[in-house]
Formats: structure tokens, C-alpha cells, sequence
């Protein structure tokens, strides 16, 4: 009798099977960055700044659009697994639910980042911006603002399953939870941007929101997964 | 229970009473503010009791999850529904009080801000609640209020922060201002009498909800005892 | 019972009631199944033959009443010694049939990719087809998902209509299969509506009856073999009766 598989293992070879699925039909991710580069576009026929107000308003934008474009993303995150019923037979197995959870949260992880890949240069292309802070500050905001989106996107993606009007129920309820990370990434980002303030306190907090969150998920995966 | 119960409406509705006097004749005006300054005995009040109550929403979603009683269930819908009320009443006063005093509707203060993002996350969980279907909603509905719960004390810290680094306008108390004594004797009233309120309010709630269940259940027995008869 | 003097029994089942809102799917199911052997479980739509395999299988939780499997009240202790096979097929279209396998297989700790190519060539399939499982046709799909439920050699498997839409001759390669397993002392519950098909292996089969356990016989019997009822022939158009 085989031992039950270890969590890295299977989050491990979960996550490869995503990665090799989405390259095989391109589905979101060809959608998705080109909303993305949609996003970007309307917000900058929305808002035509100078360009010392550009530095103000640009860490909320780029932020507010990178949030519209995770939502698409973590909206078709169960989507395969839904279609044959795949969720049954990851329940059946000994496999621990929170490998399935953290593999498909790096997954979405990795898709947000190659959105941001995308859409951040065009930002800075757009708005001609350019920071006084260090950019490596803004690399640090944008992992651990990225992870808590996608953390919690992860988990009430799977909640809205087993709700009428999936789609809709995601954001409506991401959206409220997400709002102290959605300050810490927005203040951060602009107080880099314009070497004003310093971002540690955000950086703080965002690391704390990241440690508490990814917690509660993984402790609470199981009894969502498990309801039916 | 029945003459338990009634005894606790007529000292609430007592309470209720006293606190209205309290707030309305006993305390003095406040200095700058004048008349208006009244209705922070109904806004502070209701702040606390809202997370109060979203605080007992947390432990029955905890308890819900350990030992799926349904009763947990119950309690943490009633907690939640009239935690909204009292967030909804915070939401109002605030905008009622600030125009008068700074001619603006709403300030972005830390406090009524918070608030909010506290009504939001709860609403949330509602339409979660409305919208779930199936037999597991109580599992996804804990779910959820643990998660709004744990989040609060990010988003005070949060918006706190923020506020120090773009300060706004105050709606002043609570944060030791420096209230008159007279003052807090008529905020603790008027706490102690909306805490009994909601209490009332969640208990009336609670026993509804079991009920609602104790029919469904009821309903599912009797088309077992059906098929037996035949 | 002491657990010791006599075998485990494979799957106990105590006092089930589940509802569905104010359905009662199933009322009240008692019943004891020893190991070693091929139940079939009968009925019509509806009476809760799928509904009672998903709560055995610990995939849905009964309203009322326990379920021991194994000697295990919570499945999860037994869970790479049973194999489970649904309506849908519990695979990724976008994977091949080696892919879909390893990947799950994976999921119980194996990682010996002989093992699935053996999984796949013993439902009758060539483990080096690249096609996508999303391609097959059905008969191959039920079988490549039988293929996920046998890998790990589970010793008790659980199949829901198995042969909905396939061929007869896939249908009758899975039977022998089957039966094949359950002389090795495998223990299998299937879950069908083409009696015919098991009643040369069935050991024993339990009827359902809007949610009520009615029957339990050796083998299936002649009066169970039809699956639906003389009467309902085809209604003879009133323009051929003309046309006489």
C-alpha cells in the first residue's frame, strides 16, 4: 500500500497538469490579456493626466485594472475541473485538498503575473511614468499584492461553485475582504512612485494580510470542498 | 422561556426609554456643535454593537464548522442580518451628523469608513447566504464570516493608517477627544439599551430561523411517513 | 461482532436518509454487503441508487443514519482501497488517456508509469494513443474512466452506470472485466439499468424503490431482466392503422 501522496508533491504535479492544460487550449490566458490590454486603454481614455498627476493617480489605476483583469482570470480557475466532474475524483483520492488549493492559487498566481508583465510597461508607456522611488519596492508590493488577491480569489472561486450567478458572486464577495489590500497596494505603489512616503508601513500590512489569509484558506479549504 | 422573554422586551423597551432621555435632555450640548452633536449617541452605540454582533457571527461560523450544529447556523444568520441594521444606522447618522457641521456628506473618517467596509463584507455574506444553493450553504456561509471577521482588525489598521497619512476631517468622540463626563454616562446608556435591543432583535431572529428549518425538517418527515402509510 | 473472528464486512450501511430540500431520496436504506462479491443495484430513475452510492463512497453525506466501509466510519482512512466511477467521466478532455492516468494515479501516490499503461491495457485501450480523451467515443471514455478507478488496485470499486451509452461489445469487455476482478476477490457495486448485461456475473442485486431498499436476491432474477414494461410498446400511428 503506497503511502498518502505529500502535499508539495501533489500541489507540485497539480500545478504542472495546469500549466500544461492551459498551454494546450490557450483559453484564458489569449482572452485575458487582451482585456487586459483593453483595461489599460479605457482607463487611459478615462483619465489624461500630466505627468506629475500621473504619478498620483497611477499606482489606483494600475491596481483597479489589474483587479478587473484577476477577476476574469480567477473566474474559469475551477472551470476544467467543473466540466467532467474532475472535482469527485480529487475528493475521492487521499490526496490533501490543500495542495489542490495552493497548486491552482500559483497557477492563478502565475497567470496574474504574466497580466502584469503586460500591462504595467503600457501603463508606464501611457502615463510616462517614471519613479523616484526604488523599482525593486514596486516588485516586492507587486508579489505580495498579487498573491492576496489571488489567495482569496482562489478560495471564494471555489465558494461561488456552489452558488446561482457564479460569475457575479465572485467579485461581490472578493471585492469587500480585498478592500485593506486593495489601500496597502494602491498607497504603496504611489508613494514609491512619488518618493513621498514611505511604503514599509503597506508593505507590513500587505505581508501580514498575505500570512493570515493564505491560513484561513488553507484551514478552510477542506469543509468548501467538500460541500455538496 | 415566554415570561423570560417578555420580562426582557419591557426592561429593553425601558432602556430604550431612558437612553432617548439621556441622550436627548440629561446630557449638555456640546459646545461648537450644538443640537446636533445628539445623534453620536445613537451613532458610537450602534458602531459597537454592530461589531459586537459581527463578532458573534464569527464564533457560531467557528462553532458551525467544529460541530455543524444547526442552531450555530441560525445564530449566525441572525447575528449577521442585524449586525447590517445597526452598521446600516452607523452609515446613516454619520452623513446626517457631518452635513450640518461640515457641509460635506461624507468625510472618509477612519471610523465611518471602516464601518463601510465592515457593512460591505457583512452585505456580502448575505447575498452569499441568498444566493447559495444546496444543502451546504451554512458550511459556505461560515466560511465566509470567518473570513470577514478576520479580516476587520487589517481593515482598522489599515484605514487608520491611511487617515494619518491624509487626514480628513474628524466626526469627533470615541477617540478620546476629550468628551464630557455627563456625556459618557449617556453613550453607556444609550450602549447598554441598543446592546439589549439587538439582543431582543437576535433572539426573535434566531428562534425564526430555527423554526424555518424545523419545517423544511418537518416536511421531509412527513414524506417519509407518506410512503409508510401507503 | 468481533472484528477479528470474522472477515470485515466490505460496506455497512445503517439507517441512510437523505434529503434534498423536502425530497427524500432515500428513506431508511439497512443493509449489510460482504466482501468478494458483484452486487448490482436495480431500480427505477429516481429511486436513489445513485444518490445511495455517492453517500457509500463518502462523496455526499447522509441527512441521516452512518456508513462503515472497510471497517472505516470516515472513508478518508480507506480512501487508496477504493475506486469510484461516475456518470460523467472524471477526466480532463484536453489529456490524453496516459496523461489523464498518471496525473490521477499521482493523486494516490503511485508513480510507476507501468502501472497505468497496465490500467489501460486491461480495459482493452492502447496506453500510447496521444489522441485526446476529449476525442474518444463514449464507449472508450467509460472505459479509460474505469481505467482511473482500477490504477491504484483499489479492493473495493464502486461503478455508476458504467455502460450508459456504449457499445455492446465495450459494455461486455467491462462485464468480463469485472466479474474477472471480483474472482480475484475484488468486491464491486454497479449501478445500472441494463440488467441483462451483469446477470451472468451478478452475485447478488438490491433493488431500489423510491428511496426504499425492496429486494435483495441472488443473481438477478427473470422478473428484474426486462428493463421496461411489456405494455409500453411504441404507440402505432393513427395513419398506418389507415393505411391497413
Amino acid at each position: 500500500m503506497t503511502p498518502a501522496p505529500g502535499v508539495w508533491t501533489i500541489t507540485r504535479r497539480s500545478l504542472a497538469k495546469d500549466l500544461r492544460l492551459e498551454w494546450r487550449s490557450k483559453d484564458a490566458i489569449n482572452s485575458m490579456l487582451f482585456f487586459a490590454l483593453l483595461v489599460v486603454v479605457i482607463f487611459s481614455f478615462g483619465f489624461d493626466p500630466t505627468a506629475e498627476e500621473s504619478r498620483r493617480i497611477a499606482g489606483g489605476l494600475l491596481w483597479v485594472a489589474i483587479l478587473f483583469a484577476t477577476v476574469v482570470a480567477l473566474n474559469q480557475t475551477w472551470t476544467r475541473e467543473l466540466r467532467n466532474q474532475v472535482l469527485d475524483a480529487y475528493r475521492l483520492s487521499p490526496a490533501p485538498p490543500q495542495a489542490l488549493f495552493l497548486a491552482k492559487s500559483l497557477g492563478n498566481f502565475l497567470f496574474v503575473a504574466i497580466l502584469e508583465v503586460l500591462m504595467v510597461p503600457l501603463f508606464v508607456v501611457f502615463y510616462n511614468l517614471r519613479s523616484v522611488g526604488p523599482v525593486w519596492q514596486l516588485l516586492v508590493v507587486a508579489v505580495l499584492a498579487t498573491w492576496a488577491l489571488v489567495v482569496n480569489g482562489t478560495f471564494f472561486a471555489a465558494l461561488s461553485i456552489r452558488t446561482r450567478s457564479r460569475e457575479i458572486m465572485l467579485p461581490l464577495i472578493l471585492f469587500p475582504i480585498s478592500i485593506p489590500a486593495l489601500l496597502a497596494m494602491v498607497d504603496a505603489t504611489t508613494s514609491i512612485l512619488t518618493g513621498e512616503s514611505s511604503p514599509v508601513f503597506w508593505i507590513r500590512l500587505l505581508t501580514v494580510y498575505d500570512l493570515v489569509f493564505t491560513t484561513v484558506c488553507l484551514i478552510l479549504f477542506e469543509p468548501v470542498l467538500n460541500a455538496e | 422561556m415566554k415570561p423570560l422573554f417578555n420580562i426582557l422586551i419591557v426592561c429593553t423597551a425601558l432602556l430604550v426609554g431612558y437612553g432617548f432621555c439621556q441622550a436627548m435632555f440629561i446630557a449638555p450640548t456640546e459646545a461648537t456643535m450644538g443640537d446636533v452633536q445628539r445623534i453620536f449617541y445613537y451613532h458610537l452605540p450602534s458602531a459597537w454593537v454592530a461589531f459586537l454582533l459581527f463578532f458573534v457571527n464569527f464564533l457560531a461560523s467557528c462553532w458551525y464548522l467544529i460541530r455543524r450544529g444547526k442552531g450555530a447556523d441560525a445564530l449566525a444568520l441572525a447575528a449577521a442580518e442585524v449586525g447590517v441594521v445597526y452598521c446600516s444606522i452607523v452609515l446613516i447618522t454619520g452623513p446626517i451628523w457631518a452635513r450640518p457641521i461640515w457641509g460635506i456628506w461624507w468625510t472618509w473618517d477612519a471610523r465611518l469608513t471602516s464601518t463601510l467596509v465592515l457593512w460591505l463584507i457583512y452585505v456580502s455574506y448575505l447575498v452569499l447566504r441568498h444566493y447559495a444553493i444546496g444543502g451546504q450553504v451554512p458550511v459556505l456561509a461560515a466560511a465566509l464570516g470567518i473570513f470577514g471577521f478576520v479580516d476587520v482588525p487589517i481593515v482598522y489598521m489599515a484605514i487608520r493608517w491611511f487617515r494619518t497619512q491624509h487626514p480628513q476631517p474628524v466626526i469627533a468622540g470615541g477617540e478620546g477627544s476629550g468628551l464630557d463626563h455627563r456625556m459618557w454616562v449617556a453613550v453607556l446608556w444609550n450602549l447598554l439599551a441598543f446592546s439589549m435591543l439587538a439582543l431582543v432583535y437576535v433572539i426573535v431572529r434566531y428562534r425564526q430561523a430555527l423554526e424555518v428549518q424545523e419545517i423544511e425538517e418537518a416536511h421531509a418527515h412527513a414524506a417519509l411517513d407518506l410512503e409508510e402509510a401507503q | 461482532m468481533n472484528a477479528t473472528s470474522q472477515p470485515t464486512l466490505a460496506v455497512s450501511v445503517r439507517d441512510v436518509v437523505r434529503h434534498f430540500g423536502r425530497f427524500a431520496a432515500l428513506r431508511g436504506i439497512t443493509a449489510d454487503f460482504a466482501p468478494g462479491k458483484l452486487y448490482v443495484l436495480l431500480g427505477e430513475n429516481g429511486a436513489g441508487k445513485s444518490t445511495l452510492l455517492r453517500i457509500i463512497a463518502g462523496l455526499l453525506a447522509p441527512t441521516r443514519g452512518s456508513v462503515r466501509v472497510l471497517g472505516a466510519s470516515n472513508i478518508r482512512e480507506v480512501a487508496t482501497r477504493f475506486g469510484y466511477m461516475g456518470h460523467a467521466p472524471l477526466l480532463y478532455d484536453e489529456m490524453s488517456a496516459m496523461e489523464n492516468l498518471e496525473y490521477f494515479a499521482a493523486l494516490y501516490g503511485i508513480c510507476s508509469r507501468e502501472r497505468c499503461a497496465e490500467a489501460i491495457r486491461t480495459v482493452g485501450l492502447d496506453p500510447a494513443l496521444e489522441r485526446r480523451v476529449g476525442q474518444y467515443s463514449q464507449g472508450m471514455r467509460q472505459r479509460i474512466s474505469l481505467a482511473r478507478a482500477i490504477v491504484h488496485s483499489p479492493e473495493l470499486l464502486f461503478l455508476d452506470e458504467p455502460f450508459s451509452n456504449v457499445d455492446l461489445r465495450s459494455a461486455r469487455q467491462m462485464t468480463t472485466l469485472l466479474a474477472g476482478m471480483r474472482d480475484r476477490g475484488r468486491t464491486i457495486f454497479v449501478v445500472t439499468h441494463q440488467a441483462a448485461l451483469m446477470e451472468p456475473v451478478a452475485d447478488e442485486c438490491v433493488v431500489l424503490d423510491a428511496g426504499r431498499l425492496v429486494a435483495r436476491e441472488k443473481g438477478i432474477p427473470a422478473r428484474l431482466l426486462t428493463p421496461y414494461p411489456a405494455q409500453e410498446r411504441a404507440p402505432v400511428p393513427a395513419d398506418a392503422e389507415a393505411r391497413r
